[in-house]
């Protein structure tokens, strides 16, 4: 008779015992559901030998002043520039330019920890914030930029000495990567 | 059983799509009306089991095939890559490993299932073929898998089968080379084996599209062997009836399957397939994965000529024969009657049958020296008798018991004997 029962209470409208089995039983299996479905997600970020990749060390004072290197971080290329005293000068004099991405050139050398670093050593990613072709520098062939810092051969965009956006299509300054000197001129990215 | 369809379409949209592709009306009449005869037993839940396990080996592999990497200088270490670097690769690997045991398990049981109740018999022959070409192509999927960590099983397994097929008179050899892409199994061989068991399980699912098609045609048998009569009377919609049922088996299975990812993940594997593969040299003792030690079994157990046939080839036959006879098995039982219930003499015979494969299973783990040689083969002849000899004669000499006229007969039997054990339960429910 419990069937009975059970069509009873559930034409008052009451909620019955069976409704909360069948509540209880969906929750547990979606439950479950996606305890599985996590590691199925998870198994495509990065895995345990990339990350161990993800922080490099790099001795700055290699650069020589008025050059820059690019390294790789995380499979992408970064850009150390050695500036000189001419264009830290001509950094923060742009300071007070009209800048599409407001920054200083002292924010441009900050460490991830929020100590000033040192302003002869600008790092930063090499990808150009527009669609990430590699921007060329001041001494390399190709350059054709207006604001002594980098050109992107690709679509056009000019960067400052400080690496920021002044001109083209791009909507951003070359991104800083999280870095701090860890002794000296050794620096710590990522 | 697939009648008229009950599928009304309720919704404007419903309407709209039903006269245009019907796509809700055949989930509904293959998956939630389609009639299910009453006294299926959890013998029949494996089907549901085998597609649970399909969908698991195909989403498992696909994830294994993003890490790993199939050249012979990368495969070993790319496989130790998931294990140790990949988030949660040691849980989809071991669940991929362990999910082949399974799928076996499983299949087995569903094909002994069908050999007790005689569900290859007409009107299912073409169910039952496709059923063997699935088990063909799942053994040729697994195989090709196992090669593919490049371990020394690895190795020296695809060695030893892909040489079965060298010993194909005059032209075995011109196949093997062609098989391997060289002359050894080397890197050309790992590629095309990684390619081809990507490949095969989509073939599988495409295939058992047909197999539950020609399932669906005729309907379920069921442990009577008796044909439907009276849909009304002896079905039940397949849905909520049998999707319950089949979902609690299949918890039941997964909590079996679980138990091996996490407790036991290499107690059906082989220690030395965690050995990078080496050609130059053979582990003491090669054997397949335990799934396949029954027809290793049969193929080591003919070590003499017969006729013109030399003892290599001889075993090849044999084995590929142990497989291929399973097509025939619907013309060669001649029992008028389907499930071995009630056939006595029969069912002795078919549990006979069972015990002759679990112990061709035991001979294939073991050394290929006396006593296993002359049990594999005993073992053996009973193996290809049971089909050739025991059922044509037993359906001609036997004289089975009657059963029941209907299903519906046969539940209100069941019902009196339990009613005779319990008067109280009737009229408590």
């Amino acid at each position: 008779m419990s069937a009975t029962n059970h069509e009873v209470a559930g034409e008052t409208g009451e909620p019955t015992r069976r409704d909360m089995i069948h509540v209880a039983t969906g929750a547990v299996a979606a439950g479950g559901a996606a305890m599985l479905a996590w590691p199925l997600i998870n198994q495509m970020n990065p895995a345990a030998d990339t990350r161990a990749l993800a922080s490099i060390e790099f001795d700055v004072s290699k650069v020589a002043e008025g050059s820059q290197t690019k390294i790789m971080w995380r499979g992408k290329p970064l850009f150390v520039r050695h500036r000189t005293a001419e264009e830290i000068a001509q950094g923060k004099k742009d300071d007070a330019a009209d800048l599409k991405d407001p920054q200083t050139d002292e924010q441009r050398t900050m460490q991830s920890n929020e100590q000033p670093g040192k302003p002869e050593y600008l790092i930063m990613e090499a990808n150009c914030t527009h669609l990430g072709c590699i921007p060329v520098g001041i001494a390399e062939p190709g350059y054709i930029g207006e604001y002594g810092g980098w050109f992107c051969p690709c679509h056009g965009s000019h960067y400052d000495t400080a690496g920021r956006i002044r001109k083209g299509p791009a909507p951003k300054n070359l991104p800083i990567p999280p870095y701090v000197y860890t002794g000296g001129t050794v620096v710590k990215i990522g | 059983m697939s009648g008229p369809s009950s599928y009304v379409p309720k919704s404007d949209l419903e309407k709209w799509l039903d006269t245009r592709l019907p796509i809700v009306r055949f989930m509904n009449d293959t998956m939630i009306d389609f009639p299910t005869p009453k006294n299926l037993n959890y013998w029949y839940t494996f089907g549901g089991i085998l597609a649970v396990c399909l969908a698991s080996q195909i989403i498992t592999g696909i994830i294994l095939a993003m890490h790993y990497v199939p050249h012979i200088d990368m495969a070993y270490n790319s496989v130790e890559r998931i294990m140790r670097d990949v988030n949660y690769g040691w849980l989809i690997r071991f669940m991929h490993s362990n999910g082949a045991s399974m799928f076996f398990l499983a299949v087995y049981i569903h094909i002994f299932r069908g050999l007790y109740y005689g569900s290859y018999k007409a009107p299912r022959e073409i169910l039952w073929g496709l059923g063997v070409i699935i088990f063909l192509l799942m053994i040729i999927t697994a195989f090709m898998g196992y090669v593919l960590p490049w371990g020394q099983m690895s190795l020296w397994g695809a060695t030893v089968i892909t040489n079965i097929v060298g010993a194909v008179p005059f032209i075995g050899d011109s196949i093997k080379t062609w098989l391997l892409g060289g002359f050894a199994v080397d890197n050309a061989t790992l590629n095309r084996f990684f390619s081809l068991h990507y490949l095969l399980p989509f073939v599988i699912a495409g295939v058992v599209v047909l197999h539950i098609w020609a399932l669906h045609v005729p309907g379920n048998n069921n442990p009577t062997g008796v044909e439907v009569q009276d849909v009304k009377k002896e079905t039940l919609p397949f849905h909520p009836y049998y999707t319950v049922k089949d979902a609690f088996a299949i918890c039941v299975f997964l909590l079996i399957f679980a138990g091996f990812v996490f407790f036991g993940p290499n107690t059906l594997g082989h220690p030395d397939n965690y050995i990078p593969a080496n050609n130059q040299v053979t582990p003491a003792h090669i054997v397949p994965e335990w799934y396949l030690l029954p027809f290793y079994a049969i193929l080591r157990a003919i070590t003499f000529d017969i006729l013109i046939i030399d003892a290599k080839f001889g075993g090849v036959i044999a084995m590929g024969g142990a497989i291929l006879i399973l097509f025939a098995l619907p013309w060669l039982d001649s029992s008028k009657i389907k499930s071995m219930r009630y056939r006595p003499v029969a069912r002795m015979w078919w549990f006979a049958f069972v015990l002759n494969f679990l112990m061709l299973a035991v001979c294939g783990a073991m050394p290929a020296e006396p006593p296993w040689t002359v049990i594999s083969l005993i073992c053996t002849i009973y193996y290809f008798a049971y089909f050739l000899v025991v059922l044509p004669v037993l359906g001609v000499i036997e004289k089975p018991q009657t059963p029941p006229a209907s299903i519906a007969d046969s539940i209100l039997q069941s019902h009196k004997k339990s009613a005779g054990v319990s008067p109280a339960a009737v009229p408590a429910e």
